[in-house]
């Protein structure tokens, strides 16, 4: 919407990683409207704060429902806007601190349920939007204006949380590979059931991994960042573990559950047995008869 | 013997001990006959065992109030006695159970061995019946009230009915004749003239949810906690039915969150919490105000702050209500102050947050949540299901554009705009100037104006001094207002559940009025304040023990205060 509007005054940095994951998320979506005749209404995507959550103000091109709530908060309103409204595909924007740190509480919790919904989180292993202080995915031992003397805590691993807590979709992507992106969050969309596409989009201005996560043979640096084998059983829970644990960052399709039940077809199947009630049924079941 | 137009008994003893179905089973019992009847019970924080009562108020006229004369009280245990004894009115008997203790004659108590009694009936479960029918012989009550009751509630198509039904009648004859062994009497319930309406007996939370219903709820998300807790679990049960979504929630966090998503997709969604789950709403509270998205929060109040007095009740989240968020935002508040009320409360509440698109606090407490009462069956075909306005038109609206209401787009449909909680412009986007930031907030603030029909009570209106009790305080209030006027102290009386915006025609009548006296069960006098801030000569008279208002109490202390502000005393 920004080239329309002159009130809206946020921009990323050149550079930044979130661009690419605009682009891939654009191509999904679009990919969606071609291959299901969906219209672009019928999307919400729901944005977390954080440089990254202004997502949903960049996207160009047609133009989905949004939401740009409060910090850490996606899931539960993607919850509520699935689970009241099945029809619609929810799609979530979040950055790293954003959906790790202040919104940790909430993934569990709609990882057992198995949500129906995608959540596209871009880690820059940082707090952009505040400017460079430490995220649950930043370095042990690196320098920040909150973790001045080197920080204390080891970083998070993202997929394998996402694996343990049972989402039924995991796949990571990387921002300077926009077209793979894609593929990866169409199909994530497609899965009925909880599905993380966690990206490396990395913050230009306060922790460019661009070049560790390539590498660069000429300065003898290794890519932290790998393709995930073609021969890996993406059904293999344990086999998707071991290479989340195993070094860097994997990229492309973890896991997949294939016996997928999301809470949307489980709540529809076990409520259509129930009765309706009306106001006026329950009103009388409280009524008695003066004798 | 005074001229009893009610008669009031409490139940005392340990929890399991059978106190709550004591009372339950003489509530139904009188309501079938035809009287007005209100339960209210307390219960300890422990899950079994510890002290409990519940009581029973029976009245040939509504009733007004849980009562806090009491003409018999029944003591399980001796810390019951203890702790109850005092609360018997001069004439009152109490009855105690002779396996747990024994007392020596005073005059006014005696004992039974209900336990023994009940077993004798080769039903163990029958203590209760002893009991009961104990209570019938000192109130002079039909033998044949109490039989009815028992063969309609032991009727249960079960092989073993008949032989319930005759131990559960013999237990309440031997406690009849127990009590016909002493010399205690207190006096004839009057008679009753039977309403010719029809009635359902409901607690202050059934009443809330059955509102909610009537009004079309689609969407309800709750986490448990007291005295909440019903209300989510009544949705649990019964929100069933196609396009509809209830889910228990794992924090308060997340309900509020999950039911502004269900609010922004178009559904009339709800919540209920109490204290601490409100604090914990607090900054999603904001968001739905900034984002313009209807849904209803109902707060039922318990002792506070913190973790509190879980099962204890109190008026002290007045203030939160009105303010739950930082920034600027006042919400609507609702505050019930009778059974009857909860009902059309739970659906004008979410009926105005669709109105006017935008949060809406129902403030209910434990007090009321916690009385039973039979109360003339609500009319469901009366309540309206009131929907926002949508948005029908082509794409490209701008949603906030406006000064005011306008039309809302629902996903799926037309019109994709950014429902945001930052600041935003005309589309919803971020934005930071200036004028945006005032246009934006008068245009919030100027929805309110849409909730201006708020009805109140308003009695002796030439007063210049009146009395305005708020939420469950309406009911010692009115009786002790009863009572002044019995004995010629007379003051105005006004009353409204539309707490904020206060009713316009209400609050230009308060601020003619040289003192508003405003009961309330808090410290700071948070809605005599609010009042007061409105430019009301408010003044309050508080209680902060967690119990309700004795009328006893209020027939001193209003006067009392009246005085002292005419000679120009605050005193409070
Ligand atoms: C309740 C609350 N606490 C703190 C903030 C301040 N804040 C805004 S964005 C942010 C961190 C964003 O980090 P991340 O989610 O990684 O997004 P990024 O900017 O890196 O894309 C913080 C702490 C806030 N808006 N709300
Ligand atoms: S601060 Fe970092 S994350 Fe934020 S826009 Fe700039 S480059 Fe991107
Ligand atoms: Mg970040």
């Amino acid at each position: 919407m920004t080239t329309k509007n002159p009130e809206y005054d946020f921009a990323w940095c050149p550079g930044c990683g979130d661009f690419g994951v605009r682009r891939a998320i654009e191509w999904a979506v679009e990919r969606r409207m071609d291959t299901l005749g969906e219209v672009i209404e019928n999307t919400v995507v729901v944005a977390g704060i954080g440089c990254s959550g202004n997502m949903v103000h960049l996207l160009e091109g047609p133009q989905p429902f949004g939401i740009h709530g409060i910090h850490g908060r996606t899931l539960p309103m993607a919850f509520g806007i699935k689970g009241s409204r099945p029809d619609l595909n929810v799609l979530i924007a979040a950055g790293d601190g954003d959906f790790l740190s202040i919104g940790g509480e909430h993934i569990a919790p709609q990882a057992q349920r198995n949500l129906n919904v995608t959540a596209v989180i871009m880690d820059n292993g940082v707090y952009g939007l505040t400017k460079g202080q430490s995220s649950p995915t930043t370095a042990l031992e690196v320098i920040t204006p909150t973790t001045p003397y080197g920080k204390m805590e080891g970083a998070l691993n993202p997929l394998d949380l996402y694996l343990t807590l049972g989402a039924t979709y995991v796949a990571s992507g990387i921002s300077s590979k926009p077209r793979d992106l894609a593929n990866l969050i169409y199909d994530a969309m497609n899965h009925s059931g909880f599905s993380m596409v966690h990206v490396q989009s990395p913050c230009t201005t306060y922790n460019d991994t661009f070049e560790a996560l390539k590498g660069n043979p000429r300065k003898g640096i290794q890519p932290l960042a790998w393709n995930v084998p073609d021969d890996h059983d993406t059904s293999d829970k344990a086999a998707a573990v071991e290479l989340v644990r195993s070094y860097g960052v994997p990229v492309g399709l973890l896991y997949q559950d294939p016996d997928s039940v999301a809470l949307d077809e489980r709540y529809a199947q076990i409520m259509s047995k129930q009765r309706t009630r009306t106001a006026q049924d329950l009103v009388d079941s409280f009524a008695f008869a003066v004798q | 013997m005074q001229q009893d137009k009610d008669f009031i008994v409490r139940f005392a003893g340990e929890g399991g001990q059978g106190m709550v179905t004591a009372a339950d089973s003489l509530a139904q019992s009188a309501a079938q006959v035809g009287y007005f009847i209100q339960t209210y019970s307390t219960f300890p924080s422990q899950i079994v065992g510890g002290p409990t009562w519940a009581q029973i108020r029976i009245s040939n006229k509504p009733v007004l109030s849980s009562g806090d004369q009491l003409d018999a009280l029944i003591a399980f245990n001796r810390e019951a006695y203890d702790t109850h004894a005092d609360a018997v009115r001069d004439g009152g008997v109490i009855i105690y159970n002779s396996e747990e203790f024994e007392l020596e004659d005073d005059g006014r108590s005696f004992g039974m061995r209900f336990d023994e009694l009940g077993k004798s009936t080769g039903n163990p479960r029958a203590a209760n019946m002893v009991v009961l029918g104990a209570i019938a012989h000192l109130v002079s009550w039909p033998q044949q009230y109490l039989n009815d009751f028992v063969v309609r509630r032991f009727t249960r198509g079960r092989p073993n009915d008949e032989e319930i039904i005759k131990a559960n009648i013999e237990a309440l004859g031997l406690g009849r004749d127990g009590a016909a062994t002493t010399s205690f009497d207190l006096g004839e319930l009057p008679s009753i003239e039977k309403p010719d309406w029809d009635q359902v007996l409901v607690n202050g939370n059934q009443a809330i949810a059955l509102g909610a219903m009537a009004a079309g709820v689609d969407t309800f998300v709750g986490y448990p906690i007291s005295p909440a807790t019903t209300i989510l679990v009544f949705m649990e049960q019964n929100l069933t039915g196609e396009d509809k979504f209830v889910y228990q929630a794992s924090s308060e966090i997340e309900s509020i969150n999950a039911i502004a998503g269900a609010g922004f997709a178009g559904k009339k969604a709800m919540t209920s919490t109490a204290g601490p789950g409100l604090s914990l709403m607090s900054e999603g509270v904001g968001m739905a105000w900034m984002m313009e998205i209807p849904l209803v929060i109902v707060d039922v109040q318990r002792g506070g702050p913190a973790t509190g007095l879980p099962t204890k009740t109190e008026q002290s989240d007045f203030q939160i209500a009105l303010h739950p968020a930082h920034g600027d935002a006042s919400l609507p508040v609702i505050a019930p102050g009778t059974v009857e009320e909860c009902f059309t409360a739970g659906a004008v509440s979410l009926n105005w947050a669709e109105r006017y698109q935008g949060p809406v606090i129902l403030l209910s407490e434990h007090m009321l949540s916690e009385r039973s009462q039979n109360i003339p069956t609500p009319d469901v075909a009366g309540v309206v299901d009131e929907r926002r306005q949508v948005y029908r038109g082509d794409n490209g609206y701008l949603r906030y554009e406006s000064s005011t209401l306008s039309p809302m787009p629902v996903p799926g449909g037309p019109g994709s705009y950014v429902a945001n909680a930052s600041e935003h412009d005309p589309m919803g986007d971020t934005t930071h100037r200036p004028d945006r930031h005032i246009h934006m907030t008068e245009r919030r603030f100027s929805k309110l104006a849409l909730l201006n029909d708020g009805t109140y009570e308003e009695e002796l209106a030439n007063e210049p001094i009146v009395i305005m009790p708020w939420g469950g305080s309406k009911g010692p209030a009115r009786e002790a207002y009863d009572e002044l006027l019995a004995q010629g102290i007379q003051y105005g009386w006004y009353y409204t559940m539309y707490l904020h915006p206060l009713p316009d025609a209400l609050l230009a009548s308060l601020k003619q009025k040289e003192l508003v006296i405003v009961p309330e069960l808090n410290y700071l006098g948070q809605f005599a304040s609010y009042l007061r801030s409105l430019g009301v000569r408010a003044e309050a008279i508080t209680q902060y023990s967690g119990l309700p208002f004795g009328v006893r109490d209020l027939i001193v202390r209003i006067p009392e205060l009246a005085a002292s502000m005419k000679q120009g005393v605050v005193k409070s």
